[in-house]
């Protein structure tokens, strides 16, 4: 029996977290997040959920809380968006080195300077090379669901996970949501058997200086050094796909929803041009394929859910039959072009898909997209591709740009 | 009895709703209550959203609500409204609430003004009620102003034709106590029954 209520995707969130069993929570208030940090206080206080939530005075502190409470076995979760995801950055590499299956909500939201509290994806964006695997949710019931998989997926792999949803456009709108019963989420997802060696009897360091080489510790065994346990993490997130993918289709043979694993299409069957992006942007631009359709052009969205490990042997297969690609993207490499154009790219590398590519940088800071002006991009972008305009500059959508 | 003024096409129907009032109104709570009603009468597709960002009491804002046969899978500003609902008439002078409703759509004012005076906006539908004096009959404000917010949903349910009474009481008792629920159910009936519609003048 499905259990729907009309929620934002804070409280979406909220209801996800709580579901997994959470049992410390540390997350310091931000906007577009904050309600996602007050409801977790409530359910906490009011003994809704059994976890401890640790007040903490910044973004920083709330991760190393994160990390110590991991490190000890715990099952964690915290939240933040934009300059707060900035100020935890140290130990975003922290968490992500130290291998553990932290699950956090990134309400996406511009970053300053100048000041925004509205939504565009640079914050996470940012954050690529941290070492977590970023999931993009386009509605307030796959972020629901995606934080349920994603304590699955960490705790197989031993890699944090950063969910990511759109800040106001998911975070503060509200939908309908099923809510997965507890008990068949406590089947999913068992209680979290922690690896640690952590204990008050046998106190140890962890994470010491490590100097270039392998070398035996003080009873003789060769021990890894830092490019080995750095090797490992790579090789962790690199089986990830596999794992990601099994448990998008466990969940979806439990609940009854599939979110697509790596990446869902839309209208793909015949699909020639292809839209693609991620988040609230890649839902938008399904309604910009109908419009497209119906002028008789064969358009179809691939919305990218997992930007890392950046599932590029998926995506090629996904993309073979394009003849035409255009990317929009809430973010922007400075001084070249939007990260996922760079790295769709290079995922052609070699194949025989040389279709031609456009990118346009859409939304930042909050700027409204609607499905009709994804439509007349991508309709002009064809057109252009018609002509043999195979590469263009980065194009600002929807911005004055003198 | 209530009727779908609308046709749109077989494909994709959505009706796309705007409430219109100050801070403190309660309009993101009337355009959540609708899309909740909504969902209860088999809407498959609801979205409500607040005007994204600050809000400030008294400040002129507005919030959102979708309904369509099928889920939503967009979520940007509506652009053109098939309905607006103004809370707070002073908005007039203050808001242009016409540029963002479509030619043809439906305007529901909280008004004491008569409708034969609303007669410069000859392409649209007009409803009036007036959910003030509906609250103040009954006894329903907050921190001494009129409640309006739920009446209002009553006015909508008359002029629309798109949701029940019915499905507004369960909205209603889902998310208020049982005696406020009853309570502003009142008002709702109230404004049900005293909400005058006239079509479009051809």
């Amino acid at each position: 029996m499905s259990n729907v209520q009309i929620m934002t995707g804070n409280q979406a969130a909220a209801i996800g977290a709580k579901l997994s069993g959470v049992q410390v929570v540390a997350a310091y208030p931000i906007t577009p997040q904050s309600q996602l940090a007050e409801i977790l206080s409530q359910y906490i206080e009011g003994g809704e959920l059994k976890a401890e939530y640790v007040r903490v005075e910044g973004e920083h502190s709330a991760l190393t809380v994160c990390i110590s409470a991991s490190t000890v076995g715990a099952r964690v979760f915290t939240a933040t968006s934009a300059n707060g995801l900035l100020y935890m950055h140290e130990q975003l590499h922290w968490a992500a080195g130290s291998r553990l299956p932290i699950v956090m909500c990134c309400v996406n939201r511009g970053v300053g300077a100048p000041w925004t509290i509205f939504n565009d994806q640079q914050d996470s964006i940012s954050q690529r090379d941290t070492g977590w695997i970023q999931i993009y949710c386009r509605n307030n019931q796959e972020i629901l669901d995606t934080i349920i998989q994603s304590y699955r997926i960490a705790e197989e792999v031993y890699a944090p996970i950063m969910v990511c949803y759109d800040g106001f456009v998911l975070s503060h709108t509200m939908m309908p949501v099923d809510i997965p019963d507890p008990e068949k989420v406590r089947e999913f997802l068992p209680p979290y058997q922690a690896h640690t060696i952590l204990s008050p009897e046998d106190p140890r360091t962890l994470n010491a200086v490590l100097f270039p080489w392998r070398r035996a510790n003080s009873e003789g065994v060769l021990c890894d050094g830092y490019m080995e346990m750095r090797y490992k993490l790579q090789a962790a997130l690199e089986r990830s796909p596999a794992v990601i993918q099994e448990t998008s289709r466990r969940f979806a043979e439990v609940f009854g929803r599939d979110h697509g694993g790596l990446s869902w299409g839309y209208r793909m069957e015949d699909a020639e041009l292809i839209m693609t992006g991620m988040g609230s942007l890649a839902s938008e631009a399904t309604q910009a394929a109908d419009i497209l359709r119906d002028e008789g052009i064969k358009a179809g969205v691939v919305g990218i859910r997992v930007f890392r490990p950046f599932p590029a042997k998926n995506l090629k297969e996904t993309f073979r039959g394009a003849k035409g690609i255009v990317i929009f993207e809430k973010g922007i490499s400075y001084g070249y072009e939007g990260a996922l154009s760079s790295d769709l790219k290079a995922a052609f590398y070699g194949s025989e898909n040389q279709a031609p590519v456009h990118n346009y940088i859409a939304g930042l800071g909050g700027r409204d997209v609607k499905a009709r002006e994804l439509a007349d991009a991508a309709r002009a972008s064809w057109a252009e591709m018609q002509t043999g305009i195979v590469e263009k500059p980065t194009t600002w959508l929807n911005c004055y740009t003198g | 009895m209530a009727f779908l003024f609308f046709c749109k096409g077989d494909r994709a129907i959505m009706y796309e709703v705007i409430w219109h009032g100050r801070g403190g109104q309660g309009v993101v709570v009337a355009a959540q209550m609708l899309a909740e009603a909504a969902y209860l009468q088999e809407f498959k597709g609801v979205t409500s959203a607040p005007t994204f960002g600050p809000e400030r009491r008294g400040a002129p804002l507005t919030a959102s609500t979708r309904i369509a046969q099928e889920p939503i899978r967009i979520f940007s500003q509506i652009e053109e409204a098939d309905i607006a609902v103004v809370l707070d008439e002073s908005l007039f002078k203050v808001v242009d609430i016409f540029s963002r409703l479509r030619k043809n759509g439906l305007l529901i004012i909280n008004t004491q003004t008569p409708l034969e005076k609303w007669d410069e906006q000859g392409e649209y539908r007009i409803a009036v009620v007036d959910a003030a004096g509906i609250a103040l009959r009954h006894h329903l404000s907050k921190e001494g102003a009129p409640v309006v917010n739920t009446p209002m949903l009553g006015a909508f349910a008359r002029a629309s034709g798109l949701v029940s009474l019915e499905y507004i009481e369960k909205a209603l008792n889902h998310k208020l106590s049982k005696e406020q629920g009853s309570r502003n159910f009142t008002t709702v009936k109230a404004a049900y029954e005293e909400t005058i519609v006239r079509e479009k003048k051809d």
